[in-house]
C-alpha cells in the first residue's frame, strides 16, 4: 500500500515498496502559477537531503526543489520537461518530479504525514 | 521547494509588517478571488484564478482590465505649470497641446532617471500627471519643491486608475461611452463610461491600444464591474501586466531605470525634446547631452535565449565568454514561447543577432540580441 509523506518545503514523497517518489505538492503549483520550464537531476546523481536537485520556473517565479531524503535518482519524468503545466494539473500524480532510491529508507518516517503537513498549511 | 525569485518581492515592495494601502479595488479583487500581494506599498491583485498565462491571452487576443490604483495621481494647476515642470524634465511640455499627454522622465543632476511619467494637457492651465507608485511621494515633494508658490500640485489620493488594454478594448469601450473611441494613441479627454465621469487617455503599459482610467474612488467598483460585464473581459494582475510589458520592451523604474542609469544609456533619448537639447535646461542637461554625443558607456538592450529555461535580472550576460552586462528585467514570453530578456552591456553594444549568453545557475545558455520591441506594438493611430 503506498504511503505519501510531505516536507515542509511543499514536496512529496510517496512509497511504494522500494520505489520513492518526489514531486511538490498542489500547494505548491498553485502558489507558484502557470510553469513554464522544469530541470530535473541527472539519473544517477547522488543526493544528500535538503540540497538543491531540481528548479522550476512559472511565468512570475523561479523556485528551488531540494532532495527531501538522502539517496541517489533512480529516475525523472520527462513527461514534465515536455509539458511543465502538467505539473500544474496533476502535481501529486502525473506532474512527478524524479524516484529517489534512499540511502537509509527509514528517513521516510521522519517526514510529515499528512495531517502534519494540512497543519502546516493551515498556520497562518 | 522554496520561491528563489518573485515578482512579489520586486522594486517598491515593502515588508508585510507594514500596513499596506488598500486599492477603492480591493473587495472586488478580493470577491474575484486574487492573489494579493505586497507591492509599492499597496495590496494588489497579483493574478486571478484564471491564472497569468490566460490573463496575458486575453490581453493580446481581446480585452483585459488591470487596476493600477497604486499609481500617483496629480493635476498641476496654474498658468505657467508647464514651463515649471519642464524644469525637471528633459520633455516638450510648453509644446504639449490640450487633450494629448506625453512620457517624460525625471532626471536628477547627475543624469540619472529619478522616474518616468506622464504629462497630459487637460486644459491650457491644467496639467495631470501619473507617476510611480514606490515613488510618488518623491516626486510630489520634488516638484512641489520647484513650482513656484502660485501654481498648486494636488495629488488625487482618493480616485483609482484602471487599465483597460487589448486590441479589442476600444471596441467594446464604445458600446458604453462615446467620444473616448476616437482618441487617438496619447489623446486625452474627459468624459463618463456608463454615466461615471472619467478622465480618459488612450495609453497603457501593455503595447496594446487601451486605456487608463482615472475615475473618484467612490464610482470604481461600479465601473470595473461594468467593463469586466462587457464581452470576454477578464480581470488581469500585476503578474500579466509584467509579462507584457517586458514583452513590449517597457521599462520598470527602480528595475529596468533608476537613478544611475541615464536616459542615454536605457535607449530612451527620444524623450529628450530638440529644443530642450539646444535649451539644456532640465536637470542633469551636461552629462546627458554629452553622452548624446559620445555614445553612453552602456546600453540597455533586448535578448532572446534559446532553450526554455528563463533568466531573471541580475544574470550575467556574456559575449564570447567575456561579462558584458547583466538582465534588469527577465522572464517567459507566452507570445514568443520562448525566454526574453532586458538588460545592459557595455558599448560597443553587440548588434542585433549577434551570438550572446546568459549564465543562470552556472550554465552559460545560448542567447542573441533582439531589436526591442519583442512584440510590436498595436497602438491606436
Amino acid at each position: 500500500m503506498p504511503e505519501t509523506r510531505f516536507t515542509k518545503d511543499h514536496e512529496w514523497v510517496r512509497r511504494n515498496g522500494a520505489i520513492f517518489t518526489v514531486g511538490i505538492t498542489n500547494h505548491a503549483q498553485a502558489a507558484l502559477g502557470d510553469l513554464v520550464f522544469i530541470e530535473l537531476p541527472e539519473p544517477g546523481r547522488s543526493v544528500e537531503a535538503g540540497e538543491v536537485c531540481a528548479v522550476v520556473e512559472s511565468v512570475k517565479a523561479a523556485s528551488d526543489v531540494f532532495a527531501p531524503m538522502s539517496g541517489t535518482i533512480a529516475a525523472v519524468n520527462g513527461a514534465i520537461i515536455e509539458d511543465p503545466a502538467l505539473v500544474n494539473r496533476a502535481a501529486e500524480s502525473e506532474g512527478w518530479f524524479f524516484q529517489l532510491t534512499p540511502a537509509s529508507p527509514e528517513a521516510f518516517e521522519d517526514l510529515l504525514d499528512a495531517t502534519a503537513y494540512r497543519a502546516l498549511l493551515e498556520t497562518p | 521547494m522554496r520561491l528563489v525569485a518573485d515578482l512579489g518581492a520586486g522594486p517598491g515592495m515593502e515588508s508585510s509588517t507594514v500596513e499596506l494601502a488598500l486599492s477603492p479595488l480591493d473587495a472586488l479583487h478580493r470577491a474575484l478571488g486574487a492573489r494579493m500581494v505586497p507591492f509599492a506599498g499597496y495590496a494588489m491583485p497579483l493574478s486571478y484564478p484564471s491564472g497569468i498565462l490566460a490573463e496575458h491571452r486575453a490581453c493580446r487576443t481581446h480585452a483585459a482590465l488591470f487596476d493600477v490604483s497604486h499609481m500617483g495621481q496629480a493635476e498641476l494647476l496654474g498658468a505657467g505649470g508647464d514651463a515649471a515642470l519642464e524644469h525637471l524634465v528633459p520633455g516638450d511640455l510648453l509644446g504639449l497641446k490640450r487633450g494629448h499627454q506625453r512620457y517624460t522622465l525625471l532626471t536628477g543632476h547627475a543624469g540619472g532617471i529619478l522616474d518616468d511619467l506622464m504629462v497630459a494637457r487637460l486644459a491650457p492651465e491644467r496639467l495631470f500627471l501619473v507617476v510611480n507608485a514606490a515613488n510618488k511621494a518623491a516626486d510630489f515633494a520634488r516638484i512641489s519643491a520647484h513650482i513656484p508658490a502660485e501654481i498648486q500640485i494636488k495629488p488625487r489620493t482618493t480616485h483609482a486608475l484602471l487599465a483597460f488594454q487589448g486590441p479589442r478594448a476600444a471596441g467594446l469601450l464604445g458600446e458604453i461611452s462615446q467620444g473616448f473611441t476616437a482618441l487617438p494613441f496619447m489623446g486625452v479627454a474627459e468624459g463618463e463610461i456608463a454615466g461615471i465621469s472619467c478622465l480618459v487617455s488612450r495609453s497603457g503599459y501593455t503595447g496594446e491600444d487601451g486605456f487608463e482610467i482615472s475615475v473618484a474612488g467612490a464610482d470604481a467598483e461600479a465601473l470595473a464591474r461594468r467593463l469586466l460585464a462587457l464581452p470576454g473581459v477578464v480581470p488581469a494582475g500585476l503578474g500579466a501586466r509584467d509579462v507584457l510589458r517586458l514583452e513590449a520592451g517597457l521599462c520598470l523604474h527602480g528595475q529596468d531605470i533608476d537613478a544611475t542609469t541615464t536616459p542615454v544609456e536605457a535607449d530612451l533619448a527620444w524623450t529628450i525634446a530638440k529644443r530642450r537639447r539646444a535649451t539644456a535646461d532640465f536637470p542633469g542637461a551636461r552629462p546627458i547631452l554629452e553622452a548624446l554625443v559620445a555614445g553612453p558607456a552602456r546600453l540597455r538592450i533586448g535578448l532572446r535565449l534559446e532553450g526554455r529555461a528563463p533568466a531573471r535580472a541580475g544574470a550575467p550576460i556574456l559575449a564570447a565568454g567575456e561579462d558584458i552586462g547583466y538582465l534588469t528585467s527577465g522572464g517567459f514570453s507566452p507570445s514568443l514561447n520562448a525566454p526574453i530578456g532586458m538588460g545592459y552591456v557595455v558599448t560597443p553594444a553587440p548588434e542585433p543577432g549577434a551570438p550572446l549568453a546568459v549564465r543562470v545557475r552556472g550554465q552559460d545558455l545560448p542567447a542573441h540580441r533582439v531589436t526591442l520591441p519583442f512584440i510590436p506594438h498595436r497602438y491606436a493611430n
